[in-house]
């Protein structure tokens, strides 16, 4: 039975009075986005550009440190017999310390992504 | 076999349970996106527990402890990668993605870039990535089933095929957040409580353990043992060892007696059986460290000639791939918005790491008590034989039926998960997207890789998906994070990139799991070919859109807008499907095709 997607089902709306309320208020920057008139998309560029750069400098770090290990106990064997407490070094880091350091990671960029929005939201509405 | 009773009857309470609420689910599904997402607005809690538990498959739950218990620190890679790829996925893709209101890959690189064709390619490579990851999964219920019941292999693997075609046929798609939050935490308990056991009781034994196998011997048996070896293997004999065989040894057909083995290589023929002494020096199948102490160190024990390319190729896959795996993308739909995709995210990378604890655990447990399995070389099924093989009675049968239900868990779960996406895109992009075509969907996106999982000989469960992670880095991570980032992305580099990429990098996969591969540099690329292709996918990409760039879509300022401006300013979709315009056109058409069945 095709005709089924003539006629779509009624979609549930959830009304949220504040998002509305702002929306209005920053109209027409907003419509300058939207429109992709120079001003919006250069807003938007540099936005871009600040929540890219952030990402890139978070991943070099993880890269860095992650990356470094291969080569550390290529080159420096003795580390890999390096005991802290009973376990060998590369167990300890490989099997436990990497995931709250992943873990910290994430925490400060989602933070730092929320504050650059933060920012941007308030650049669109002045 | 009482132990068997006591899993089987856990395999049954969990395949039915995922039966049942599959089936019930539907009813309480009211609108169609409820029946393709959960709900759409769930919490990021909720979500991160859903989206780990559909994304720790059997790679995780039994191939990594194998991996480790055979390889050794080199296998510590695969969980540190499968969770670092969370983190490069909340970097690049997480918030962006959710805000796109794609569903699926093909959803996003159409609304991105506007081309049938692409869409196309994408839907292929969705197949086949998905296919891919199902034939390990598949692989690896058969292993189960036979390690318990003593069945041939492809008994389990088609017993799980089935069982999940027939949910997906029947069930929509099963994944009510709930069920999947739940799976999460059944697979941690279904291995953290063995470990802990283990560790208490065996507290005092396990350093002896430590002392007597010391770093320089070769793994010990740690009683009389007979190893039954199911394939013609080469074993690295270190010691010399007086054992009992009976079948193919060395050459020799008729072997029944006892048998001397010096240092060196031995062969032992397929259906022999061979008997150990305790603390005798375990053999180890070639291509696994036989020493402890080379297994303790990083890059002596990869099965590869070039262990320092192979790490940084697996870091690769694993750490671009997850962002392009298809049933990992569709859970990222049910978050409210950009914001919560993040945070679930963030949740995501804690309970993965909580997670991957015990399954590193569990490998150095099974290096102690169930070296057996080196001998033959199937270590993934050191997590299903570690309870019995260190206690007796009913704590053995009660942890061992609790660890065989995380198992099938992981089976269901994720395999589930790969048919509805791979179902999803074929029923829309290949067929014509009516209720029936579903169902056909279905049908063929289960009983391809149950076939291939029938066919191909299984490698290391998690090698396997590590292959189908370097497949999705090379094809749709590109995809996704050119399109997300990059304004002058076309249709034409998209398309060229995928099929480059995604082709050298599919035929790599291909000739390493039929065995084609060659050793020295050729095998090793082959084996891990990220390194390779990954970088070779955004240089095509880039460079055949510089080339094309009267080809950048019209629209590409409003739709990066759309997916980098923060939802409080009204520009995304959000929540509201009201306000899509005409960006969610695609994603929410399939969703009302796909499950216009229900509304009959």
């Amino acid at each position: 039975m095709p005709p089924m997607s003539l006629s779509p089902p009624p979609k549930r709306v959830r009304v949220v009075l504040a998002e509305r309320k702002r929306a209005r208020r920053v109209v027409r920057t907003l419509a300058e986005v939207e429109e992709q008139t120079d001003v919006g998309e250069m807003l938007v560029r540099t936005h871009m550009r600040t929540q890219l750069g952030m990402s890139l400098l978070l991943a070099l770090i993880v890269v860095a440190v992650l990356g470094a290990l291969p080569l550390a106990f290529a080159y420096v064997p003795k580390l890999a017999e390096i005991s802290v407490l009973g376990v060998r070094l590369p167990w300890l880091l490989l099997g436990f310390a990497v995931y709250p350091f992943m873990l910290g990671v994430g925490w400060v960029y989602v933070r730092l992504a929320e504050r650059n929005e933060q920012s941007f939201i308030k650049l669109v509405e002045e | 076999m009482q132990a068997n009773l006591y899993a089987l009857v856990a395999v049954a309470v969990v395949a039915l349970i995922t039966a049942v609420i599959g089936g019930f689910g539907i009813r309480f599904a009211r609108t169609t996106s409820d029946v393709l997402v959960a709900a759409r607005t769930v919490n990021p809690r909720w979500n991160a527990a859903a989206i780990s538990g559909e994304y720790l498959s059997a790679a995780s739950f039994l191939g990594i402890a194998g991996l480790v218990l055979k390889e050794g620190a080199d296998a510590l890679w695969y969980p540190v990668g499968f969770t670092a790829g969370f983190l490069a996925l909340l970097l690049f893709v997480a918030a962006p993605l959710r805000r796109s209101g794609a569903y699926s890959l093909p959803d996003f690189a159409e609304l991105r870039l506007g081309s049938a064709e692409v869409r196309r390619v994408a839907t292929g490579l969705v197949v086949v990535i998905g296919w891919f990851y199902l034939v390990p999964q598949l692989q690896a219920a058969g292993l189960t089933l036979s390690v318990l019941t003593g069945w041939a292999n492809w008994i389990g693997a088609c017993l799980i095929a089935l069982i999940v075609i027939t949910n997906v046929v029947f069930g929509g798609m099963r994944s009510i957040t709930f069920m999947q939050a739940f799976q999460y935490w059944l697979k941690l308990t279904a291995l953290a409580v063995p470990v802990f056991v283990l560790l208490l009781t065996q507290a005092s034994q396990y350093t002896n353990a430590r002392a007597t196998a010391g770093a320089g011997a070769p793994p010990a048996f740690t009683e009389n043992t007979t190893v039954r070896v199911d394939t013609d293997v080469v074993l690295q004999v270190t010691e010399p060892t007086q054992l009992t065989a009976v079948g193919g040894v060395d050459g020799a057909v008729d072997v029944d007696g006892t048998v001397y083995w010096g240092v060196g290589e031995h062969e032992v023929s397929e259906g022999t059986a061979l008997t150990f002494p305790a603390k005798s020096a375990v053999p180890v199948v070639t291509g696994a460290p036989a020493h402890n102490d080379d297994w303790l160190r990083p890059l002596y024990g990869g099965a590869g000639d070039h262990p320092l390319f192979e790490t940084y190729s697996l870091m690769l896959a694993t750490f671009l791939g997850t962002m392009a795996l298809p049933h990992v993308l569709v859970r990222f739909y049910t978050n409210s918005d950009g914001r919560a995709a993040r945070i679930s995210t963030l949740f995501v990378l804690g309970l993965l790491g909580v997670f991957y604890v015990f399954p590193t655990v569990s490998g150095l447990l099974a290096r102690l008590y169930v070296p057996q399995l080196l001998v033959t070389g199937r270590t993934d099924a050191a997590v299903l034989l570690l309870p019995g093989a260190v206690l007796d009675s009913w704590p053995a049968r009660l942890l061992g039926g609790l660890v065989v239900a995380g198992a099938f868990a992981a089976f269901l779960s994720t395999s589930s998960g790969l048919m509805v996406g791979v179902a999803g895109v074929l029923s829309t992009d290949v067929l014509h997207g009516r209720a029936k075509d579903f169902r056909l969907a279905a049908l063929l996106a289960g009983l391809v890789p149950m076939a291939m999982a029938v066919t191909i000989p299984p490698i290391d469960i998690a090698r396997a998906v590590g292959l189908a992670f370097a497949v999705a880095a090379s094809s749709f991570c590109p995809l996704l994070v050119l399109g997300i980032w990059w304004r002058n992305l076309t249709d034409a580099g998209a398309v060229a990139g995928l099929i480059i990429g995604g082709g050298v990098s599919v035929a790599a996969v291909f000739g390493t799991l039929l065995g084609l591969a060659p050793g020295g540099w050729v095998g090793s690329v082959l084996g891990h070919p990220a390194a390779i292709t990954v970088p070779l996918t955004f240089l095509t990409m880039v460079v055949v859109s510089k080339v094309t760039p009267k080809r950048v879509p019209s629209d590409v300022a409003r739709v990066l807008a759309r997916l980098h401006a923060p939802e409080r300013l009204g520009l995304t979709p959000g929540p509201n499907p009201n306000r899509t315009g005409t960006v969610r056109r695609p994603a929410d058409q399939d969703a009302v095709n796909r499950a216009g069945r229900h509304r009959r």
